[in-house]
């Protein structure tokens, strides 16, 4: 069935809940209302108040409260209602959510996962357009997955919804219903971890995830004289090194194509680790675009903002022509 | 091993108009009656103004917009005590405390569009911009508060929020801190009874919000919030306590948000439509007009009045909001920093040659 990326992660988030009676969502505004983006949609009719709560409006308690869920034998998914705020259970991510497994040497740990609809282009208000990936992969420690569409969409969260350790899952919101895909009825999973073929090319590799994909996509029908090879990131961190340096060795030029800001950016890291894995096979210094390093502004500059497909071209041809 | 009483707490409802529009004399806040034929005038402004805003999102000239409607008493009758030098710190629905503060409704409506340069702040005027990560604007104004009690400036510091704010640790540190150095602060609760869908059962087990307050050390007070006198009233004490360096208040005023959460909500998904229904009938407006239908003060005539003048107003601030010229790009780099950076200087050019040559 075609459907857009909301009701693939409802069906992911309602099959695991029929498989596993630990599983269970909490976040402000998830139940009745079934999420301010509708993806919690009529999960708390089927599974009751207990597994499907309406919490306080408390960001530092849901997370908090969602690492000791875990601790006690639970699988708690967190919403949180913009990644933006996010920052308000910053403390529990980074002190506990991260490190439990270590501090206790391999002998505790959280299976949880953290879902927040992130970035921007949809003319939001003031802090719910942020792409704060980096922050989370900074806390070492917690997987980072954010997918592109519907289809990813649901295999990588039933991935992370499995996965024995802490994952963060952030849904480009400008994605939730700009497209549909084709999405099996059926559960599946996607490997964390593994980045996606978007498609096959020689001339240059752009590498990029979330809601980016479009705007790659959209760049490359601007040139179609170069022969592109598309790469997925879909989990963000642990990154997939192998694809990333297998196609770098084979075009040799390389852009990184962000939503996120650039400094300290995981656009940055990859492109040192490209560098460093792959500098007699590169042609050309590595291009990142990404919005540039300031706060994201209010919603009348945003699109001064965020990167659009002349910028991502303007790299493909530097890298290209260099 | 003994039992002993540690103290005893209770928290006081107040009411000094009822929904008839009755008066309890003996709580009357002592303001003439002009005064109060200009907290209707307000009043009725902010509801037009509203009514604009909601019109203008869903034809498109403008962002989300977050409603007033039904919590005009609240706003209007808690900013109309407060002087001048004293300090607003705004959470994000609070139209109607920008408007008893004088704020250019253009820049309102200009704020509303994503406009950065309608919170720019060139007078010093002693309010600060809204603020939408809930809670996080209570230390602010504790902060405030503390800066002014430091400098022994005459300044009071009014802090508005939401009932789901007050389950946000930012809340109850606010409060301690405010508790602990006996700041010069009222913290004014709007209590519209939902945050988003979430209703106010749901967001704490307590009987009020006002009594939190007791765990940290001062009076709290709930004022019935649809009633524009009691609101002034037991505002108007809280800062005066506050100015005689006796403390902090916390005033929960019980009202309700008779709209959507915002222009993207749609609360018939959660919401009772009988509830608003019943609230239609503690109005804060109609209350008034009730009152002042009773002293006899009252014409169709006066309501048109009121009614064609803040329409004018309202329509001259849209017209003069919609039609700035739009921001220009510069502004994301020049607003950062007081000395701009190499990469935002290298960015900024990167972002200009990127439009010149669209424009090619
Ligand atoms: C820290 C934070 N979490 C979540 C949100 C999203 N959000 C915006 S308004 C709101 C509800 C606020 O309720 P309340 O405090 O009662 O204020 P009201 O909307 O009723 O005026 C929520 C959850 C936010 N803005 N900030
Ligand atoms: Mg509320």
């Amino acid at each position: 069935m075609k459907v857009h990326m909301v009701a693939a992660i409802n069906a992911a988030l309602k099959q695991e809940m029929q498989k596993d009676p630990s599983v269970m969502c909490l976040g402000e505004d998830i139940g009745v209302n079934g999420g301010v983006f509708r993806v919690t949609d009529k999960l708390q009719e089927e599974f009751g108040k207990d597994r499907v709560v309406d919490t306080p409006l408390a960001e530092a308690g849901i997370v908090g409260a969602s690492i000791g869920l875990a601790l006690g034998g639970m699988k708690p998914i967190p919403e949180i209602q913009f990644s933006g705020f996010s920052y308000q259970a910053f403390h529990h991510i980074k002190q506990h959510m991260a490190r439990f497994r270590q501090r206790t040497h391999n002998t505790m740990h959280l299976p949880m996962v953290l879902r927040a609809p992130c970035s921007g282009g949809i003319r939001a208000l003031e802090h719910h357009s942020e792409s704060p990936e980096a922050f989370f992969i900074h806390c070492q420690g917690i997987k980072v997955v954010m997918p592109s569409g519907p289809y990813d969409a649901k295999g990588l969260l039933i991935s992370a919804i499995r996965d024995p350790d802490p994952v963060v899952f952030l849904e480009p919101k400008k994605i939730y219903r700009s497209f549909k895909e084709e999405v099996p009825e059926e559960e599946y999973t996607l490997e964390l971890g593994k980045a996606k073929l978007v498609k096959e090319g020689k001339d240059v590799t752009i590498i990029t995830w979330g809601a980016m994909l479009k705007v790659v996509e959209a760049a490359a029908e601007l040139c179609k004289d170069v022969d592109l090879e598309i790469i997925d990131l879909r989990t963000l961190w642990p990154y997939d090194m192998e694809t990333l340096v297998k196609s770098t060795n084979k075009t040799g030029r390389v852009v990184v194509v962000q939503e996120a800001t650039r400094a300290c950016s995981l656009a940055s890291d990859i492109a040192a680790n490209l560098q460093e894995r792959c500098i007699l096979k590169l042609e050309a210094p590595i291009e990142r675009v990404s919005a540039w390093d300031i706060p994201f502004p209010h919603f009348a500059l945003e699109n001064y903002f965020l990167p659009n497909p002349q910028r991502v071209l303007k790299s493909i041809r530097k890298v290209r022509e260099f | 091993m003994s039992i002993e009483e540690k103290g005893q707490f209770s928290v006081h409802y107040v009411q000094v108009m009822d929904k008839d529009g009755n008066i309890d004399m003996t709580l009357h806040p002592n303001l003439d009656e002009s005064k109060i034929k200009e907290l209707y005038h307000l009043m009725m402004l902010l509801r037009v103004m509203d009514e604009k805003c909601f019109n203008l999102q869903r034809s498109g000239k403008i962002g989300t917009y977050a409603q007033t409607r039904g919590q005009e008493a609240s706003e209007v009758g808690s900013a109309f005590a407060l002087e001048e030098r004293d300090w607003v710190v705004p959470s994000f629905r609070e139209m109607g405390v920008f408007i008893v503060r004088g704020v250019d409704k253009a820049k309102l409506i200009q704020g509303w569009n994503g406009d950065t340069r309608a919170f720019a702040n060139p007078d010093g005027a002693h309010n600060l911009p809204l603020s939408i990560p809930i809670a996080s604007q209570l230390l602010h104004a504790v902060g405030l508060a503390w800066a002014a009690k430091l400098q022994k400036k005459d300044e009071v510091v009014m802090v508005y929020f939401g009932d789901g704010a007050t389950s946000e640790g930012d809340f109850h540190e606010a409060m301690n801190f405010a508790g602990v150095y006996k700041l010069p602060i009222v913290f004014f609760n709007q209590n519209n009874q939902w945050a988003i869908s979430t209703p106010r059962t749901i967001q704490t087990a307590t009987q009020t919000i006002a009594q939190k307050a007791i765990a940290y050390g001062f009076e709290g007070v709930q004022v019935d919030g649809n009633d524009v006198l009691g609101v002034y009233r037991i505002t108007k004490e809280a800062i005066e306590k506050a100015r005689r360096g006796e403390g902090p208040t916390l005033i929960e005023a019980l009202t309700f948000r008779m709209g959507d959460h915002t222009t993207s909500d749609d609360a018939a998904k959660y919401r009772d439509p009988a509830l608003v229904e019943e609230w239609k009938q503690k109005d804060p407006l109609l209350r008034l007009e009730k009152y002042f239908q009773k002293k006899g003060t009252w014409s169709d005539e006066y309501k048109n009045w009121v009614v064609s003048t803040v329409t004018k107003e309202v329509e001259d601030a849209v017209a003069a909001g919609l039609s700035v010229e739009a921001p220009s790009y510069e502004q994301l780099f020049d607003d950062v920093f007081a000395e701009k950076p190499w990469c935002l200087v290298e960015q900024q050019q990167q972002l200009k040659e990127e439009l010149e040559g669209k424009k090619e």
